[in-house]
């Protein structure tokens, strides 16, 4: 039972800091344009770093 | 990175954001050379594509001019121009479905957790504590993901009608209002699982249904703006300056250049050219048109540039008139009813009644109460149209995104649906059978010695004339090389001249011709005469032979004069009636459907605008005009015709695998219903059951990704 009572608050928790992480992608536009992303990690970056 | 990559960083307050509309890309190559074109321009601080509406936001000092941005694309090669503010993409359908989708997939495992517990044997105190933390999950998520359930289900019941939606939101309210009780009076079984789950299935079917569309919408969308309609006009100080076509007002003098397409109706007021009127009228002559004469929108220059003052722009023009028709002609196609909705309409009462007969029938059998109302609702439950709310959108997602990968872009959600019932083709000659632009005689360019294609080709390169650069096209198809040439002059109406190695060299109206041609004239030889015809689209003969074997009839439906049809005809082998109008097209459309038949329109003009709205299902080239391409129901990229048969096969598949995942579907419904009415159902079965048979749906339409090979 004390197991319990730690566990699920526990997973719960977890799983409400992944839903608002969802949430939190969604509103930055990180689904708006699901193709560009996918090909984006083509794309060679020469230019030198800063 | 680019900010900071930058040599300057600009002061924030100084940017300025541009969206231009670029529809030529279409991978990470194009995406990095776009972006890095538009990062070395001075004053730009950042460009970030976004491939899926095939637009780049670039955010630069005010120093940096539209024209500025556009030329740097140019030179990357890459067509852009600003996004109209009135073209701004309309909110994605799937974008509002994403949060509700996230909270019940996220309520949904973090509720199974806790049942899985329950099945498991837990009891007692341990039992209602997890009921209560089920509940406390639960009843938020199904009231904030249910919503879009909730809502249409309303919109129907208050009009009187029933949808998909209607048995939906009462078997979840009802499952959540017995499992609530249940959860309070410490009792043992809860729906909150089998609830979540179930809004989990629909709305991942809803969003992928959205997708599709979205993603179909996008690609239209691009192939739409990229003909910019405007025009470059005069201004009274000799200024010349390029005004959208809404920006134009009667009055106004346009430049039109020859290749260039005029942008509002007008008279010539200085210069005399030809004008092809194929888009408005089908007609495949050019008219002859000098100073004084009516030149309408929509036709292109041929010869010579021309001043045209503008008489009608907008609205007035005979342009919009065929939009008009059309407006009205599509009104028919709204009334179709989607196979998904027909199958609710059947499906729905009969779910009610099952539920009440149950309910009623255990009454009167003497059961209490409350048990009736358990084995009433878990019959609701069990079906819920879960499998069958899948069971289109999937199959559909999948075959428009083969279809896509085949270069045939699927703009309607029911275009599948009714592009699979079509018995009868009727296509356009001018631009969908053939070819749409001209094309030399094969013939008259293998009679060219090596030397003399070289310099026709050299000639030909450098006039942007519309025959030129068909020449031009062709012979460096052919593997012909350029020639060297001196002082190239290009005199407006009449043709190309240059001298090659001492001898004057020249390409050139010809004297006396009746059709399309040009001729090449090289001094102490005969002059040459090279003839152009708008030549059918390749594999015309096999597309049309593809769709007679699966049983559609074709024939020709063209506005063209019945010369030029006649000739298409014997080729072709099909049927055909000529110089037909819009309104004839539209009516020729009317009989074959009043006759039973279920008409595809193929066309491309302006002219067939108001028949590809009134057929049953529409297709049109991508080199379509713009209300071409507005009023067909798909769109083939490319110039093979096989697109056609291609998307006809496709379509059919997909219906044939929508009807097996209502089979599927349904056939689990009737494995499971029994065991609910006779009140053997937990809610452990139910969720297996629903899960099972949505994955077999989903499974099964996933076969669809090559449906259009």
């Amino acid at each position: 039972m004390n197991s319990i009572a730690l566990l699920l608050p526990l997973a719960i928790i977890m799983g409400s800091i992944g839903l608002l992480a969802f949430f939190w992608s969604l509103r930055r536009g990180q689904y708006d344009d699901m193709d560009g992303a996918a090909n984006r990690i083509l794309i060679d970056e020469e230019a030198p770093l800063p | 990175m680019s900010a900071q990559a930058h040599p300057e960083p600009l002061p924030s307050e100084a940017l300025l954001e541009t969206v231009l509309v670029v529809p030529g890309m279409h991978c990470a190559g194009c995406m990095g050379k776009v972006e890095g074109a538009l990062r070395a321009v001075e004053g730009v601080a950042s460009a970030r594509v976004n491939l899926t509406a095939r637009q780049v936001r670039v955010s630069h000092a005010g120093s940096v001019t539209t024209p500025r941005i556009v030329a740097a694309l140019s030179g990357a090669g890459f067509a852009s121009q600003p996004r109209e503010d009135d073209a701004a993409p309309p909110p994605s359908a799937a974008r509002a479905l994403f949060a509700p989708l996230g909270v019940a997939a996220f309520a949904a495992m973090n509720v199974m957790q806790m049942s899985v517990g329950v099945w498991n044997g837990a009891d007692g105190a341990t039992r209602e504590m997890f009921h209560m933390l089920s509940a406390l999950i639960a009843v938020p998520a199904i009231v904030y993901s249910g919503m879009p359930f909730f809502r249409s289900a309303w919109g129907a019941v208050r009009r009187w009608r029933t949808n998909m939606d209607v048995p939906i939101t009462i078997g979840v309210t009802l499952a959540t209002a017995l499992s609530l009780y249940e959860t309070f009076s410490g009792g043992h079984t809860a729906w909150f699982d089998g609830v979540l789950m179930l809004l989990f299935f629909l709305l991942a079917g809803r969003t992928l249904d959205a997708m599709m569309r979205d993603r179909a919408r996008a690609g239209v969308d691009a192939l739409m703006r990229q003909a910019a309609p405007g025009a470059l006009v005069v201004g009274r100080s000799g200024t010349i300056e390029w005004l959208a076509a809404r920006d134009l007002v009667p009055g106004m003098v346009m430049r039109v250049a020859a290749g260039e397409r005029l942008a509002a109706d007008g008279t010539i007021s200085a210069g005399t050219s030809r004008f092809d009127r194929s888009l408005l009228t089908g007609e495949s002559a050019a008219i002859p048109a000098a100073q004084g004469d009516e030149v309408l929108a929509g036709t292109l220059n041929l010869d010579a540039p021309v001043d045209v003052k503008v008489s009608r722009a907008g609205k007035g023009t005979a342009l919009a008139e065929i939009a008009r028709l059309m407006e009205v002609a599509g009104q028919s196609r709204s009334a179709y009813v989607r196979i998904a909705d027909r199958a609710s309409k059947l499906y729905a009462p009969a779910v009610h009644t099952l539920a009440l007969v149950s309910g009623i029938a255990w009454l009167a059998m003497g059961a209490g109460w409350y048990q009736s109302l358990v084995i009433a609702i878990s019959v609701l439950i069990i079906t819920c149209p879960c499998a069958i709310g899948l069971a289109v959108p999937v199959a559909q997602v999948v075959a428009s995104g083969a279809l896509m990968k085949q270069g045939v872009m699927v703009k309607d959600a029911t275009a599948l649906e009714r592009m699979a019932q079509v018995t009868r083709l009727l296509i356009d000659k001018t631009g969908t059978l053939t070819l749409g632009r001209p094309v030399p005689d094969s013939r008259a360019l293998d009679a060219l010695s090596p030397e003399a294609a070289a310099i026709a080709l050299s000639l030909a390169s450098n006039s942007s004339h519309p025959l030129s650069r068909a020449l031009a096209e062709a012979l460096a198809q052919r593997g012909v090389t350029a020639l060297p040439l001196d002082s190239i002059t290009e005199t407006p109406g009449h043709g190309m001249s240059a001298t090659h190695a001492g001898r004057k060299v020249a390409l050139r109206r010809p004297d006396a011709s009746q059709s399309m041609a040009t001729a090449l004239d090289i001094a102490g030889e005969p002059v040459r005469l090279i003839a152009f015809a708008d030549a059918l689209r390749p594999d015309c003969a096999a597309a049309i032979a593809r769709l007679k074997a699966m049983g559609i009839e074709a024939s020709i439906l063209s506005g063209d004069n019945s010369a030029a049809v006649a000739t298409i005809s014997r080729e072709t082998g099909l049927l055909a009636q000529c110089a037909a109008s819009p309104a004839d097209k539209q009516d020729a459309i009317a009989r074959l459907q009043a006759a039973g038949e279920r008409v595809l329109m193929a066309g491309d003009g302006l002219n067939d605008g108001p028949a590809l709205a009134a057929a049953h299902a529409s297709i049109a080239p991508g080199s379509a005009s713009d209300v071409g391409r507005h009023a067909s129901d798909m769109v083939f990229l490319g110039e093979s015709l096989l697109a056609l048969p291609r998307a006809v096969a496709a379509s059919r598949r997909t219906m044939a695998v929508v009807r097996q995942n209502f089979v599927l579907a349904i056939g689990y419904n009737l494995l499971a219903v029994p065991l609910a009415m006779a009140g053997y159902l937990t809610p452990l079965m139910a969720a297996a059951a629903m899960s099972s048979s949505s994955v077999i749906v989903v499974a099964n339409s996933l076969r669809l990704a090559r449906a259009a090979r």
